[in-house]
């Protein structure tokens, strides 16, 4: 995959970059163009705004088959975490013991590796999260 | 708006067929069709294919004209049209057919649903299945499709009290059919202890809960319903079609509980054939996991939401049952090859109420419904079938 792929997401990937409506002031993540909710009243008046990073599980697995990318760090936990600021992400839960995820577990975003583009490609890093400390 | 009949229907043995080419099963399922349809290649005025992805299960681009071509039909020089919507794509084809029909485009189409899986290893063709989720928000942070689906299922069993052996129930009743139906990838029973003591693949859910990689292909002929009976004495009627599309990541969706978008193209359909859920009889749903059958019956209304998982443990249903669901085997036992799946439920439900199908006949079969899920459910499609006398 090409490298701006990666290179284009890097706000929202790295800084929790998301949209407030200007119209209803809900948050979307990653930034919307259009609000889901409130349609053409909504353009012009996206604005970019930086999630807290706070958030509890909403749902989990844990992840045994995997692609092949993540083949070396199997079995591990992925979750759908709902924000504090009421919109929902996914990605891994890093840093707890299998049998410790819980629906509802507070949960903090930590800016980790995800992955690589081949043996000596471009490393391309994001959010994770990890028990709320 | 002209009304819209089935008068041919045909299907390839489903499973992993080494010795079979994609244009082989498309061309054999669409022939088949042809022939239980007893029309000549002069009668038909455009071909419509689903079909997912042969351009990354066997690098070929541009198969609806490829699949007329080895049809015979080359000289013909008939409109082809290839449709994708994820799983969903043999579906949607013959929503566009039947529109074309409607419209008064066309008088006879026909609707084929094709798909190559076997061709790369199970870790490329998992990769492939994956596209259909959102690659940017959910792929690249490890997210799987069978842990999307693991994900939905979790939820439910912590709002609704499903448990294991309840989707395991789901997977034990479609093998127990698909051993009743000749051409399933599996013709082999299943028990509950099998499903809970397989591998894992994203808990909760295994191996035995989801559906297999598949080759196969399955078509149907459809024919504007003033001119069917010229062709034969029991045309199938499609009397209603619901389409509806919702948020791409299952984060971003109302609930992960309900697929919103299944219970909107569902009412559509009803509204359009005036049935109720009440009315159907026997139903294909998209059960490429376990759990995905336990949310299709609740959101389709066969069930109230959070039952869907009592109800399949309770046999309500299983073959001549209060509704009969997956009576081909569904996609967990007659197979999940992608493009066909639409199409193969279609072909399946028009058996059924034809009469035809044999040891899995359900008695009195005289609606039935078609619902197949693009991806994790960001698009579904729901077909109601009614005989025609």
């Amino acid at each position: 995959m090409a490298i701006p792929r990666f290179w284009r997401e890097i706000p929202s990937r790295y800084n929790l970059v998301g949209s407030k409506c200007g119209n209803c002031g809900t948050l979307d993540f990653p930034p919307r163009l259009v609000c889901p909710r409130c349609g053409r009243r909504s353009m012009g008046k996206m604005e970019r705004r930086k999630l807290a990073g706070r958030g509890t599980v909403v749902s989990y697995t844990i992840i045994h088959d995997a692609p092949k990318d993540f083949d070396m760090m199997k079995p591990y936990v992925l979750a759908i975490v709902e924000m504090e600021e009421g919109l929902r992400m996914t990605s891994q839960v890093i840093d707890v013991e299998l049998g410790d995820i819980k629906i509802g577990m507070p949960v903090e975003v930590a800016f980790r590796k995800l992955g690589e583009e081949g043996e000596a490609g471009v490393i391309h890093y994001g959010y994770k999260f990890r028990p709320a400390r | 708006m002209r009304e819209v009949s089935v008068i041919g229907v045909g299907e390839t043995q489903f499973g992993e067929l080494w010795d079979k080419s994609f244009r082989e099963l498309g061309i054999e399922a669409g022939l088949r069709a042809i022939q239980d349809a007893e029309i000549a290649a002069e009668n038909v005025d455009a071909i419509y294919v689903g079909n997912m992805s042969a351009g990354k299960f066997i690098d070929q681009e541009h198969v609806a004209a490829l699949v007329a071509d080895y049809a015979g039909l080359a000289d013909q020089h008939l409109p082809t049209i290839r449709v994708e919507g994820g799983g969903a794509c043999g579906a949607i084809a013959i929503q566009q057919a039947a529109m074309a029909i409607a419209s008064g485009v066309h008088d006879i189409v026909v609707v084929g649903g094709a798909e190559k899986m076997t061709d790369v290893g199970d870790v490329e063709a998992a990769r492939i299945l994956s596209s259909t989720t959102d690659q940017e928000w959910e792929s690249v942070f490890g997210a799987t499709f069978a842990g999307l689906f693991a994900m939905m299922a979790r939820r439910h069993m912590f709002e609704y009290g499903t448990t294991r052996e309840q989707l395991a129930a789901v997977a034990v009743k479609n093998h127990k059919h698909g051993a009743l139906n000749p051409v399933a990838q599996f013709q082999k029973e299943i028990t509950v202890e099998m499903v809970l003591g397989a591998p894992r693949v994203a808990e909760p859910l295994g191996v035995f809960d989801c559906a297999p990689l598949s080759d196969g292909a399955a078509a149907l002929v459809l024919c504007s319903r003033d001119k069917a009976r010229k062709f034969t004495d029991t045309p199938i009627d499609l009397i209603g079609t619901g389409q509806a599309s919702d948020f791409l990541a299952v984060h971003d969706r109302r609930e992960l509980t309900t697929m919103d978008a299944t219970v909107i193209a569902g009412k559509r359909a009803f509204h359009a054939a005036r049935k109720t859920p009440n009315d159907v009889k026997v139903a294909e749903v998209h059960d490429n996991f376990t759990i995905s059958e336990i949310m299709a019956i609740e959101d389709l209304r066969f069930v109230p939401k959070g039952k869907g998982g009592f109800a399949t443990e309770d046999g309500e249903t299983a073959l001549n049952a209060r509704v009969s669901v997956n009576t081909s085997g569904g996609l967990k036992a007659r197979g999940y090859p992608v493009g066909a799946t639409g199409v193969a439920q279609a072909v399946e439900i028009v058996r059924q109420l034809r009469g035809e199908a044999g040891k899995r006949q359900v008695t009195d079969a005289g609606l039935g419904l078609t619902h197949t899920l693009g991806g994790t459910g960001g698009t579904a499609v729901v077909h109601l079938f009614a005989r025609g006398d």
